[in-house]
């Protein structure tokens, strides 16, 4: 196989991996989101405390989460086709991507929502606040570091179930590899393909990495940031005056400090 | 401004049950910084976070500003309109700030009127205006993480302060901060109250904060109020604990058959040389154990702990010259209550 011919099919198989990632991402953070939210409000001491109910979605979400991909998809089935009219093609992988991912993010959500300080919640009470704005002024914008890296975890996982999606005639890079790589001996594609899914991996990681970690920065709680040493120095070095780079330092290195004094 | 009467909070959890409250009544006047002091566990965090219904009082009512709050609350456990209506009428202040690190000083500060649904352009003429009053004005765009301590603490109180509250309630505001700090925090908060005709009703373990600010205190112990009163009260009441705590003298009696006396000086009768008189006129050698001058709310109290010889039947007759000084006496030893029937 030339390269004249892998690049059409390649370019394609690009476009349908990142448009099925892509949406299913979106659907995963619009459904997630608040069913993470929930998840902790809902909790014994929460908010909206109702263990019924808290058990409940619980048990969904631990289901949802612990079914093999290709299961899901499966059963899935007349879902999708409900939704989609179709059981094939790029729109029917969409679906049991999202609901697959759903619950998986809705979890990452439950940890970095907990992990926000109850002190928080209890000043915005004491302003007046309802439980609607602890959501939007203190549970969400204080995890947003996590949430970005949750978010992040979610597209890499989303990508690798969108390779399964493959099989179920989605297209994309996953197919690529089993109908060229599997089915043809294609090693050149298929090694092609290895290494445009760990770049465009590694870029997205790098990418959430690097939000999350100017958010964690602009809050002072670098404690758990992803470290990005390389990166900082450059940043620093550039167009900057060279006192900057010893301020830089102290900077970061008072950071932890702060977060001492926070913790009781 | 605060009243609660017959306060009682039970805290059930995995079938025990803690009493953290047993019937607290206390009473806190419009204007003055009062203060509850009480070791660890002694229920002063529950009694102040009931006064806004953070916490929910199992028996009992509160009422801040002639508003009667228990009554707001309703049955449900979440916090209806009328209820979150009159908390932002009260600021509070806490221990460890909860300033959100997201958010920067001027945003922290806003955040209460956003709630209260004020104009944006109001928000930050008004969240300026109080970084200014407490000495932040140029920290408007920092991080909290970009302050230290008492600079934190200050936004803490800006930020209570941005629904114009008649009263702030704090939660051992300075206990995590160094003394130089905790000074000109207590300073501060001591200015908004006169400034702003602030009450305040500030929760410490230590007597110092009690010393330097309030015009009233009260001592708790295991949920109940054991002592209260205007310091002035409470340092004139014989045998009162939290006089003895916020103005301590030491010194042992050297033999057994000695009678030590805490003599305590209010105003006039510091002046008078009354240790000399009774000296003479008695002819007994007196010795001073230890003394000492201090301003307690702003007034001179002076406390000082002498020894006659004798046992304390011996001694009736000099004590009794030096009440009718107008001087407050508490022999060691000796039961308050049989001191006050003394005293009359
Ligand atoms: N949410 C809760 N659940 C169960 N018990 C509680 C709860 N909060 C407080 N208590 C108990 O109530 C009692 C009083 O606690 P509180 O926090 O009011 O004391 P405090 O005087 O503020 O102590 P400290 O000086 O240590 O802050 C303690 O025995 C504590 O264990
Ligand atoms: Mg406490």
């Amino acid at each position: 196989m030339t390269w004249s011919e892998m690049q059409p099919l390649l370019s394609q198989a690009c476009w349908d991996t990142l448009y099925m990632v892509g949406w299913s991402t979106l659907i995963a953070i619009v459904g997630g989101l608040p069913l993470g939210v929930l998840l902790v409000l809902t909790d014994k001491g929460g908010l909206l405390q109702n263990t019924v109910l808290n058990k409940v979605i619980g048990q969904i979400v631990n289901v949802a989460r612990s079914m093999p991909f290709i299961i899901l998809m499966v059963a899935l089935m007349g879902f999708t086709r409900w939704i989609t009219g179709t059981t094939i093609g790029r729109e029917a992988a969409i679906v049991p991507l999202a609901i697959g991912a759903i619950p998986f993010f809705a979890r990452l959500v439950e940890t970095a929502v907990r992990e926000v300080d109850g002190g928080l919640v209890e000043a915005v009470q004491a302003m007046g606040g309802n439980t609607w704005t602890v959501v939007r002024k203190v549970l969400v914008p204080e995890s947003l570091p996590s949430l970005i890296s949750s978010a992040t975890t979610t597209v890499v996982a989303l990508i690798g179930y969108s390779a399964m999606a493959g099989t179920v005639g989605a297209g994309g890079l996953g197919d690529i590899a089993i109908r060229y790589g599997y089915q043809r001996f294609e090693t050149g594609l298929m090694w092609i393909t290895v290494a445009i899914l760990a770049v465009v991996i590694s870029v997205i990681q790098f990418a959430g990495d690097y939000a999350a970690r100017g958010l964690h920065r602009r809050g002072g709680r670098s404690g758990s940031a992803p470290k990005l040493r390389f990166l900082r120095t450059e940043t620093t070095s550039v167009g900057d005056t060279p006192a900057a780079i010893p301020a830089q330092a102290t900077e970061a290195d008072r950071a932890p400090a702060a977060e001492v004094t926070k913790v009781p | 401004m605060i009243t609660t009467s017959g306060l009682t909070k039970v805290y059930r959890s995995r079938g025990r049950e803690v009493t953290a409250l047993d019937g607290v009544d206390l009473h806190v006047r419009e204007g003055e910084v009062y203060g509850v002091i009480g070791q660890s566990g002694a229920g002063k965090s529950s009694l102040i976070r009931c006064v806004n219904l953070l916490e929910r009082p199992t028996a009992g009512t509160v009422t801040v500003a002639g508003q009667d709050l228990t009554a707001l609350a309703g049955r449900g456990p979440r916090a209806g309109k009328a209820l979150r209506e009159a908390r932002s009428r009260i600021g509070m202040v806490f221990q460890h700030f909860n300033l959100l690190s997201s958010r920067t000083v001027q945003d922290n500060v806003e955040l209460p009127l956003e709630i209260l649904g004020v104009s944006g352009k109001e928000r930050s003429r008004k969240a300026l205006e109080l970084l200014d009053l407490v000495g932040l004005s140029d920290k408007a765009k920092a991080y909290p993480a970009q302050l230290s301590g008492g600079q934190k603490q200050r936004v803490g109180i800006a930020r209570a302060l941005a629904g114009d509250p008649k009263v702030l309630l704090s939660d051992e505001a300075t206990s995590a901060l160094d003394p130089e700090t905790t000074r000109s925090i207590l300073q501060l908060l001591r200015d908004l109250n006169q400034q702003l005709g602030l009450t305040v009703l500030l929760i410490t373990h230590e007597m110092d904060v009690v010393k330097s600010i309030c015009d009233s205190a009260a001592l708790m112990e295991k949920g109940r109020i054991i002592e209260s009163g205007t310091v002035s009260e409470l340092l004139a009441t014989p045998g009162s604990e939290l006089a003895a705590a916020l103005f301590p003298v030491s010194g042992d009696a050297t033999g057994d058959d000695r009678t030590v006396v805490d003599v305590t000086f209010h105003g006039e009768s510091a002046t008078q040389p009354v240790i000399s008189q009774l000296s003479r006129t008695y002819n007994i050698d007196i010795s001073i154990l230890g003394a000492a001058m201090d301003t307690v709310a702003g007034k001179q109290v002076g406390r000082m702990r002498i020894e006659l010889p004798g046992r304390y039947e011996d001694n009736v007759v000099p004590i009794g010259f030096l009440r009718e000084q107008g001087l407050q006496i508490d022999v060691q030893g000796q039961e308050p209550v049989l001191l006050k029937e003394g005293a009359k």
